[in-house]
C-alpha cells in the first residue's frame, strides 16, 4: 500500500507515534452542518503541526453533519491526519463494508468505529436507528476485511485496505467491573487504539487501567485517554447532566465553582493541562485525545502547557501527490 | 424530551426487560432442552410441517415472550447473556452495554429501566457463568426474525454463534475471530 500518507512518513502521524513510542496527542473536527469545505480547512489549520491526527466524528450526537469520510478527506487535504469515525447507528453491514472500503481507497489512515449514540439525543429522533452490527462486531469486520482481505460474506477483497483499526470505550459507565473486559473483547476482535470518554475521575480510570494491564490488553492496544476542558458553569453542568456516560466527581465541580465567574475558563484550562500531565505518568497510557469542541484554536497553549512534545515536523506538501487532490471542492 | 417522556412509550425501540425467571431455573430449563437427538428429529419434523411449525413458535413466542421479553430474532443468545435478552437493548447490542449507562445503572436511550447490560451481567455472574460474557457474538442473520431458535439450535444452527477464546491461543480473546461463513 505504498502512497498511504502514514507509509511515506512513518514518524509522522498516529502509527509513527505509536510505533515510536512516542505520547500520542489527537483532537476533534466536527463537520460542519452546511455545505462548507472551508469549516473543515479552518479547524484544521489551528491544529496542523500539534496533533498527530485528528478524529472526524460521524453524525456526532446523531445530529446531521457533513459525512465523516468527506470531512476526513479534506482534512487530510489541509494537513491534518484524519480519524475517520463510522457509527452503527446510520448504516447498515453493506453500507459500513463500502465507507471502510472507500477509506482505505482515499488513503485514510485511520478508522475509528463505534456504536453510536442512538437518534433519540439528535436532531432527527423520529429516524430508525440501524444497529445491524454492535462495535464490537464493526470492529472484527474490519480486522477481518483488512487482515483477511474478505467482506463479512465471504467474498475476497482486493487490494486491502490498510487503515489503523481504533475504537472507543467508557471506563465510568456502569458495570464498571465489565469495562475491562469490555475492551479486551475489542481487542479481541481487532481494536489497535481505543479513546476513552472524558477522564475526570481518575481513581476509576487509574483502576481500568490496571485491570487492562492485568488482561495483557495494554500489550495489544494503545490506550488514548480522553480530556478535554471545561471553559463555563453552563458547560459544567452539561457535562454533569445531559452527556450520557461522563462522570464529573464532585471535587472537580468545587474547585470550578469556588472561583471567580471571570476566572472559571482559566481555572477549566488548567484543569485540562493538569489531567494531561498526570495521564502521561500512568503506565499503558500512550496518549490523550483533546475534546475542545468549538475551541481548537486553544489547544496548542493546552499542550504547551502540558509540556507535550509538537510531533515531527510534517512537511507542507506532506499530501500535495495524494491521489485525490484537486477532485471535489475548489478553493 | 420531558413532555415525550410522560406519553405511552412507542414500539419503535426496543425496551430493556427484567427477566421474570431466575437465571439459574434458566440455565436449568436449558439443561432440559439441550440438544439430544430425539429434538433434533423433532426440529426436522417441525420443519416439513408448517403448521406444526407454526404452533410450536408461536408456542415459543409466547413463552420466552413472557419471561424473557423474547422479540423471535430467532438466534437466541440467552444462554451467554445470563438469560437476559439483548435484543431488548434498544440499540440491539450483542456484545456488552454500550457506554451511555448512567450512574444508576439505567438505559440511556429508556432512563426509567435499568440497562438490560448491567441485568445480563449481574445474572451471569451470579449464576457463575460470568465467562460467557468474553464470548465474542456474531451479527445477527436477520433471515431468521420469527423462526423458531429452538430449532435452529436443535439443528445446530446456532453453533459458533458466540465464540469462544481458544484454549491454546497463548493470547487467550486476543485475535479471535468472530467466525465467518467458509468461503
Amino acid at each position: 500500500m505504498s502512497g498511504l500518507p502514514g507509509v511515506e512518513a512513518p514518524m509522522s502521524g498516529l502509527r509513527g507515534a505509536f510505533a515510536a513510542g512516542r505520547f500520542a496527542v489527537t483532537a476533534e473536527i466536527g463537520p460542519p452542518r452546511g455545505a462548507d469545505a472551508e469549516a473543515i480547512t479552518r479547524k484544521a489549520d489551528h491544529l496542523r503541526g500539534w496533533v498527530d491526527a485528528a478524529n472526524v466524528t460521524d453524525n456526532q450526537g446523531a445530529n446531521v453533519r457533513m459525512s465523516s469520510l468527506a470531512g476526513s478527506l479534506l482534512a487530510q487535504r489541509a494537513g491534518v491526519e484524519p480519524v475517520m469515525q463510522l457509527t452503527c447507528r446510520d448504516r447498515n453491514r453493506m453500507a459500513l463494508q463500502s465507507d471502510l472500503l472507500a477509506a482505505g481507497a482515499l488513503g485514510i489512515p485511520n478508522v475509528l468505529l463505534l456504536t453510536g449514540d442512538h437518534p433519540r439525543f439528535g436532531d432527527h429522533p423520529e429516524a430508525k436507528p440501524v444497529f445491524d452490527l454492535d462495535g464490537v462486531q464493526l470492529v472484527w469486520t474490519a480486522r477481518t476485511l483488512r487482515d483477511d482481505g474478505v467482506l463479512m460474506s465471504g467474498k475476497a477483497v482486493s487490494p486491502r485496505p490498510a487503515w489503523l483499526i481504533g475504537t472507543v470505550e467508557n471506563p465510568f459507565a456502569p458495570p464498571l467491573t465489565f469495562r475491562a473486559r469490555r475492551l479486551a473483547k475489542k481487542v479481541a476482535a481487532g481494536a489497535e487504539f481505543v479513546q476513552t470518554q472524558y477522564v475526570f475521575d481518575f481513581e476509576v480510570f487509574e483502576r481500568w487501567m490496571a485491570s487492562l494491564r492485568d488482561l495483557g490488553v495494554t500489550e495489544h492496544c494503545k490506550i488514548i485517554a480522553g480530556v478535554g476542558p471545561i471553559r463555563s458553569l453552563r458547560a459544567l453542568d452539561f457535562m454533569r447532566t445531559a452527556v450520557p456516560g461522563v462522570h464529573v466527581p464532585d471535587e472537580l465541580d468545587r474547585r470550578l465553582r469556588g472561583v471567580p465567574a471571570g476566572r472559571v475558563e482559566e481555572e477549566g484550562i488548567e484543569v485540562c493541562v493538569e489531567a494531561v500531565q498526570r495521564l502521561a505518568t500512568i503506565p499503558g497510557v500512550a496518549g490523550v485525545h483533546l475534546m475542545a469542541l468549538g475551541f481548537e484554536h486553544g489547544v496548542p497553549d493546552i499542550l504547551r502547557r502540558a509540556g507535550i512534545p509538537r510531533p515531527p515536523t510534517v512537511l507542507p506538501d506532506h499530501n500535495r501527490h495524494h491521489p485525490m487532490e484537486g477532485i471535489g471542492h475548489a478553493r | 424530551m420531558g413532555v415525550d417522556e410522560q406519553r405511552v412509550p412507542g414500539g419503535g425501540w426496543p425496551r430493556p426487560v427484567v427477566p421474570r425467571i431466575g437465571a439459574r431455573v434458566s440455565y436449568a430449563l436449558h439443561h432440559l432442552l439441550a440438544a439430544k437427538p430425539a429434538y433434533r428429529r423433532l426440529g426436522a419434523w417441525l420443519e416439513r410441517r408448517r403448521p406444526a411449525y407454526r404452533w410450536f413458535t408461536w408456542a415459543e413466542r409466547v413463552t420466552k415472550e413472557q419471561l424473557y421479553g423474547c422479540r423471535m430474532c430467532g438466534q437466541c443468545a440467552l444462554p451467554d447473556t445470563g438469560y437476559t435478552c439483548p435484543m431488548t437493548c434498544p440499540k440491539q447490542l450483542r456484545n456488552g452495554p454500550c457506554g451511555g449507562v448512567s450512574a444508576e445503572g439505567r438505559c440511556e436511550v429508556h432512563p426509567e429501566l435499568v440497562c438490560v447490560w448491567v441485568t445480563a451481567i449481574e445474572r451471569a455472574q451470579d449464576a457463575g457463568h460470568g465467562a460467557d460474557l468474553d464470548l465474542l457474538q456474531r451479527p445477527v442473520d436477520h433471515r431468521e426474525w420469527d423462526r423458531s431458535s429452538w430449532v435452529n439450535y436443535w439443528q445446530g444452527r446456532d453453533d459458533g454463534l458466540g465464540i469462544a477464546p481458544s484454549e491454546d491461543d497463548p493470547r487467550p480473546l486476543l485475535r479471535r475471530e468472530l467466525g465467518l461463513r467458509p468461503r
